[in-house]
C-alpha cells in the first residue's frame, strides 16, 4: 500500500513575539505568542529544500523519482521552483518535478497526487513539500497571524510507515480570500461569509466524506490535523467535525503562526512524531474547498522518530525583538540607499553551466591522490587540476551539502554586508576533508568562534533584477 | 638554472605625486605630475625613453601613459596584478634592460579611484552564476584580511584586547611617519585610544586598521649601471637594483585545508627567492628598511614573520617594542604606507621603492612636513618592498629589494 515512508519539517530560526509588533504600533504590549519568521536569506524554495533534507535523512536524493513543491509563494511564476529545490537536493535530472500552487490546499493536493502516482506505478518514491511565507500587511490582522515554515513528506511503497486508508475532495470556488498576480497581501471578503460559507462548512463536509467512505467515526481517529487561521476558528472547525479537544493536534499557531500551505502538513508531521502504530489521522486541507486524508500509522513510524521535524525545530530559536529588522526583511519599509552599488546580476548561462555542481554544492575526490576538494571561483566550480597533485581532471564527484564541519577562520563584515549587516564570513573545513568559503546564516555573532561546528544550509544570496540566486552557507548546529 | 638580476640593473630618476583624494588630478594629470618629476632627477627628457611599461588596474592598455604622454611610437606594454601591478611593471621594465634590448626605460604605476563616487573598492567585471557571489564569501578586502587576525589571535593565545592592541600599534606607529610625509593622504597622527575604540568595518579590524583608497602615480627610469652613474654623476648615487621576486599563489587559502590562516605562504616563497637572489642570509639584521603591504594592519602583522623579520607568533614583541618605529632597528612604512602614504593599487609598488630611494639617497627630508623632526633613516644600505595583491587565500606577492653600489 502507498503510504508516508518518511517526513521532515523546518521551522526559521527567528521568532517574532505579537507583544513586538503590538509595541511598534503602539497597541500596547501585548499578544499572544509569537510567529516564526524567515530570515532575509530565506524563501519558500530554501524552506522547502530544509524540510526536505530532514525528510530524505537516510535516503539517497537519486532514488527520487520526483519532487512535488507547494507553496502560495512561489519566487518564481514562471520558471519551475521545484527544479531549483530539486536540484540543490540532488535529485536526479530524471525527475519529474511539479509546482503545485495558487491555494492554501495546494500541499495536500501534491500529496494526493503523488500517491495517485506512486499507486499507478509510474514512480516508487514522490517528496511532497509545502512551504509558505505569506506576507501580512504592516499592522494589519495578517502580519500578527501569518508565519512561515515548511513541510516535507516522502511517499512511497517500501516501508510505509503511514499509510492513506482514503481520502474525500471537495473543490468549491468560495472567494473568502484572494490574491492576484499584482497583489502582495491576501486580499479578503467579509470574514463572517467566508467562515459561515466556507471554513465552517466545507473542511467539515470533506471530514465526513472520508470518514464515511471508511465507515469511520470520528471517534476512530487519535489525532485530527487541519489547518487554521487563528486559534479560536481553529477551535471551533474542531467542534464543529464532532472532535474532542484531546483529539486535535495542536496547530502551533502561537508558536509559529498561520504557515498557509504548509500548515496542514506541518501539523501532520506534528501529529507523527508522537503517533504509535494503529494510531489513524485525519487530515484536513482548506482552500477553495477541502482535502480530507485518512491515515495509519505502520510499526515502521517508530523508525523514523529521528528527524528534527517539529519539535526539533520549535526548540532551536531565536527571538527577533526588533520590529525594525523585520519590516527591512521583509521590505517593508523604505530604507537609505545603499552608499556601494548593489554588485553585477547573475549572468544565466554561467548559472546554467554550473548547475551539476554549483546548486547541489558539488566538489571532487581526486582518483590519484584521493584529496577531497571543493573549487569554488567567481564563473566555475568545476576543478580541473588537483590541488595537491595536479593531477588532470581525473576526479569523481564528492558532494559537500551533507557534510559538518568547523570554522577555520571568520569575520563580522559591516562594510560589505549587504542590507543587514554583519555578514559573518567563514573558511569552513569539512569532516572528510575539503574547506571552503561560506557565509554564515542563523548566528548570533558573539557564539562565531575559529573552531565551531557548523552544518551546511541552502539560501537565497540576493533577489535582483528579478533574479533570485540560491546557494549554500553554513550555520552553528544547534543539537 | 635561473639568473639573478642583482647589480644588473639601476634606477636613473624616480618620481612620485602626492597621494590622497585627488579631486583635482585626472589620471592623465597624475601620470604626467610622477613622470616629469623621474624625468627632471634623471635629467633626461621624453626622447630618451626607448621603451615603457605601465601599471594599473582602472587603466586600459600601454595608452593609458602613451597618450597623456605623447610618447612617440615606442613599445609600452600595460601590466596588472592587482596590488602588485606596479612592482611587476617594474619588474618588467627590469628585466628588458638587464636582457640587453633596452639602455633607457621607464616603469610608471597609476590608479585614479576617486571618480568612482563609493568609499572603498567596488564590485564590477562580467556577471557569474548566483554562486559567484559567494567565491567572493570572505567579501571586500577588510573582512578577507580581518580572516588572518581571528585565526592569529586564535591560534596564539591572544585576547581580542591583546591582539587588538597589537594591530592597533601597527597603525599607530604608520601615521606617526605620514604625520612628516608632505605627499602622503594622511598626514595626521592618530592615539591609541582613537584607533582602539574606532567603529569596526570587519571584525576585529577598525577604521584605523584599514588603509584609504587614493588616487596617485609613481614613475622610475630604470638604465644600466654605467649610465645611470653616468647620469646621476655630481648628484646622489643610483639606487641598484638586488632581487626581483613574484609568487603567485594557486588560491589553496580558499581550499586547501594545510593554508593555516595564519601566514601567508606565498610571501615565505616570495622573500626567499628574493634573500637568495640578492645574497641575504639574516634578513632581520641585513635589511635596513621596508615598505610592505599594510592594507589593513594584521597584514603587516603577519608580513613581518612572513619576511623572517620577526620569529612566528612573536610579532606582537617586536610592534609593541618599536622595533618597526622609524627610530626602531628595522623602520617599516618609513613613508606612512598604504595605511597613510595611500593606496592607489596600480601605482603602490613604485611608490614604495621611491621611499626606498630617497632614503638611500640620504633624501628622505626632501618630503618633509615643515616643522616636522626628520624622517631620513640613517645609513640605509637595503631597503625592501613587498606587496600582496589580491587576499590572504589567494594573492600575487611581489618581494623586491634595492640598496646602494655594494651592498
Amino acid at each position: 500500500m502507498a503510504g508516508i515512508t518518511s517526513y521532515g519539517a523546518y521551522i526559521p530560526y527567528s521568532r517574532l513575539p505579537r507583544s513586538v509588533i503590538n509595541a511598534a504600533w503602539g497597541r500596547g504590549g501585548g499578544g499572544r505568542g509569537e510567529k516564526a519568521v524567515a530570515g532575509i536569506d530565506e524563501d519558500s524554495i530554501s524552506m522547502a529544500v530544509a524540510a526536505a533534507i530532514d525528510c530524505l535523512k537516510g535516503t539517497d536524493p537519486k532514488t527520487v523519482d520526483a519532487l512535488y513543491m507547494a507553496t502560495t509563494t512561489a519566487p518564481y511564476t514562471e520558471r519551475l521552483n521545484a527544479t531549483i529545490a530539486a536540484t540543490a537536493l540532488d535529485l536526479p535530472r530524471a525527475a519529474r518535478n511539479a509546482d503545485f500552487a495558487n491555494c492554501l490546499r495546494a500541499g495536500t493536493s501534491a500529496l494526493l497526487s503523488a500517491l495517485d502516482a506512486v499507486k499507478a506505478g509510474s514512480m516508487k518514491r514522490v517528496l511532497v513539500t509545502a512551504s509558505d511565507m505569506r506576507l501580512g500587511g504592516a499592522s494589519g490582522e495578517d502580519e500578527q497571524l501569518f508565519g512561515d515554515g515548511a513541510a516535507a513528506l516522502l511517499i512511497g511503497n517500501d516501508n510505509v510507515a503511514v499509510e492513506v486508508e482514503g481520502s474525500y475532495t471537495l473543490s468549491d470556488d468560495i472567494v473568502d480570500f484572494w490574491r492576484s498576480h499584482e497583489d502582495r497581501f491576501v486580499r479578503a471578503w467579509e470574514d463572517r461569509f467566508g467562515l459561515d460559507e466556507g471554513y465552517k462548512k466545507i473542511p467539515a463536509e470533506a471530514a465526513a466524506g472520508a470518514l464515511m467512505r471508511l465507515e469511520l467515526k470520528p471517534k476512530d481517529i487519535s489525532k485530527v490535523c487541519f489547518y487554521g487561521p487563528n486559534t479560536r476558528r481553529h477551535q471551533e472547525l474542531a467542534k464543529i467535525m464532532g472532535f474532542a479537544p484531546q483529539q486535535v493536534q495542536d496547530p502551533l499557531l502561537d508558536a509559529v503562526g498561520n504557515t498557509g500551505t504548509a500548515h496542514p502538513l506541518m501539523t501532520l508531521v506534528s501529529a507523527l512524531e508522537e503517533a504509535k502504530p494503529g494510531d489513524r489521522i485525519l487530515l484536513v486541507s482548506w482552500g477553495n474547498g477541502s482535502d480530507a486524508i485518512v491515515l495509519r500509522a505502520t510499526d515502521q513510524i517508530e523508525k523514523i522518530k529521528d528527524r528534527r521535524g517539529m519539535k526539533g525545530h520549535l526548540q532551536v530559536k531565536r527571538v527577533l525583538d526588533n520590529y525594525g529588522k523585520y519590516l527591512r526583511w521583509r521590505d517593508m519599509v523604505s530604507l537609505a540607499p545603499l552608499s556601494r552599488p548593489a554588485g553585477a546580476p547573475v549572468s544565466m548561462a554561467a548559472e546554467w553551466r554550473e548547475r551539476r555542481s554549483a546548486l547541489p554544492l558539488y566538489g571532487v575526490k581526486c582518483n590519484k591522490c584521493g584529496t577531497v576538494q571543493l573549487y569554488m571561483t567567481g564563473s566555475a566550480m568545476r576543478a580541473h587540476i588537483c590541488l595537491e597533485c595536479q593531477a588532470k581532471d581525473d576526479f569523481t564527484p564528492y558532494r559537500f551539502a551533507d557534510k559538518r564541519g568547523k570554522v577555520v577562520s571568520f569575520s563580522h563584515d559591516y562594510l560589505g554586508g549587504g542590507i543587514d549587516p554583519p555578514a559573518t564570513r567563514t573558511v569552513v573545513d569539512f569532516e572528510g576533508g575539503g574547506r571552503g568559503l561560506f557565509d554564515m546564516s542563523d548566528r548570533d555573532p558573539d557564539e562565531v568562534k575559529v573552531g565551531l561546528e557548523v552544518e551546511m544550509t541552502f539560501r537565497k544570496l540576493r533577489s535582483l533584477a528579478g533574479v533570485h540566486s540560491y546557494f549554500w552557507k553554513c550555520k552553528p548546529v544547534r543539537d | 638554472m635561473p639568473g639573478s638580476i642583482r647589480d644588473r640593473v639601476a634606477i636613473a630618476g624616480m618620481g612620485c605625486t602626492k597621494f590622497g583624494e585627488r579631486w583635482d588630478a585626472s589620471m592623465s594629470d597624475l601620470i604626467v605630475e610622477a613622470v616629469y618629476e623621474a624625468y627632471a632627477d634623471a635629467g633626461i627628457g621624453p626622447e630618451e625613453i626607448q621603451a615603457a611599461w605601465v601599471g594599473t588596474s582602472t587603466g586600459s592598455t600601454g595608452m593609458t601613459i602613451s597618450e597623456p604622454l605623447r610618447l612617440q611610437y615606442i613599445p609600452v606594454t600595460r601590466v596588472e596584478n592587482a596590488c602588485a601591478t606596479a612592482s611587476d611593471a617594474f619588474r618588467n621594465a627590469c628585466y628588458a634592460v638587464a636582457a640587453g634590448i633596452y639602455d633607457i626605460v621607464l616603469a610608471v604605476g597609476v590608479d585614479k579611484f576617486k571618480d568612482s563616487g563609493i568609499s572603498g573598492l567596488g564590485d564590477g567585471g562580467i556577471p557569474g552564476p548566483g554562486h559567484g557571489m559567494m567565491a567572493g564569501a570572505s567579501g571586500p578586502p577588510p573582512a578577507s584580511f580581518a580572516m588572518l587576525a581571528t585565526t592569529y589571535f586564535a591560534r596564539y593565545g591572544l585576547s581580542f584586547e591583546e591582539g587588538k592592541h597589537m594591530i592597533g600599534r601597527v597603525s599607530y606607529k604608520s601615521h606617526v611617519n605620514g604625520a612628516r610625509n608632505r605627499k602622503a593622504h594622511f598626514q595626521k597622527e592618530v592615539s591609541m585610544d582613537t584607533i582602539l575604540n574606532a567603529p569596526i568595518i570587519a571584525w576585529p579590524l577598525g577604521l584605523f586598521d584599514c588603509c584609504g583608497v587614493s588616487d596617485g602615480s609613481a614613475a622610475a627610469i630604470i638604465t644600466t649601471p654605467e649610465i645611470a652613474k653616468n647620469l646621476r654623476k655630481g648628484k646622489e648615487p643610483p639606487v641598484f637594483v638586488k632581487a626581483l621576486q613574484i609568487a603567485m599563489a594557486p588560491r589553496d587559502g580558499d581550499f586547501n585545508t594545510k593554508f593555516d590562516y595564519t601566514h601567508v605562504e606565498a610571501t615565505v616563497r616570495a622573500a626567499a627567492a628574493a634573500y637568495k637572489e640578492a645574497g641575504i642570509t639574516n634578513p632581520r639584521e641585513q635589511i635596513s628598511m621596508a615598505e610592505v603591504h599594510d592594507c589593513f594592519s594584521i597584514t603587516e602583522a603577519v608580513t613581518m614573520e612572513d619576511l623572517g623579520f620577526s620569529p612566528r607568533g612573536k610579532v606582537r614583541d617586536d610592534i609593541e617594542n618599536g622595533f618597526f618605529d622609524l627610530d626602531g632597528k628595522l623602520p617599516v612604512q618609513p613613508d606612512g604606507g598604504l595605511k597613510c602614504f595611500g593606496h592607489p593599487i596600480g601605482a603602490s609598488g613604485i611608490r614604495m621603492l621611491y621611499e626606498m630611494y630617497k632614503q638611500l639617497q640620504g633624501k628622505a627630508d626632501e618630503l618633509l612636513v615643515p616643522g616636522q623632526p626628520s624622517r631620513q633613516i640613517k645609513n640605509p644600505k637595503l631597503g625592501l618592498t613587498h606587496n600582496l595583491g589580491g587576499a590572504p587565500a589567494g594573492c600575487a606577492i611581489f618581494v623586491g629589494i634595492v640598496g646602494l653600489e655594494g651592498a
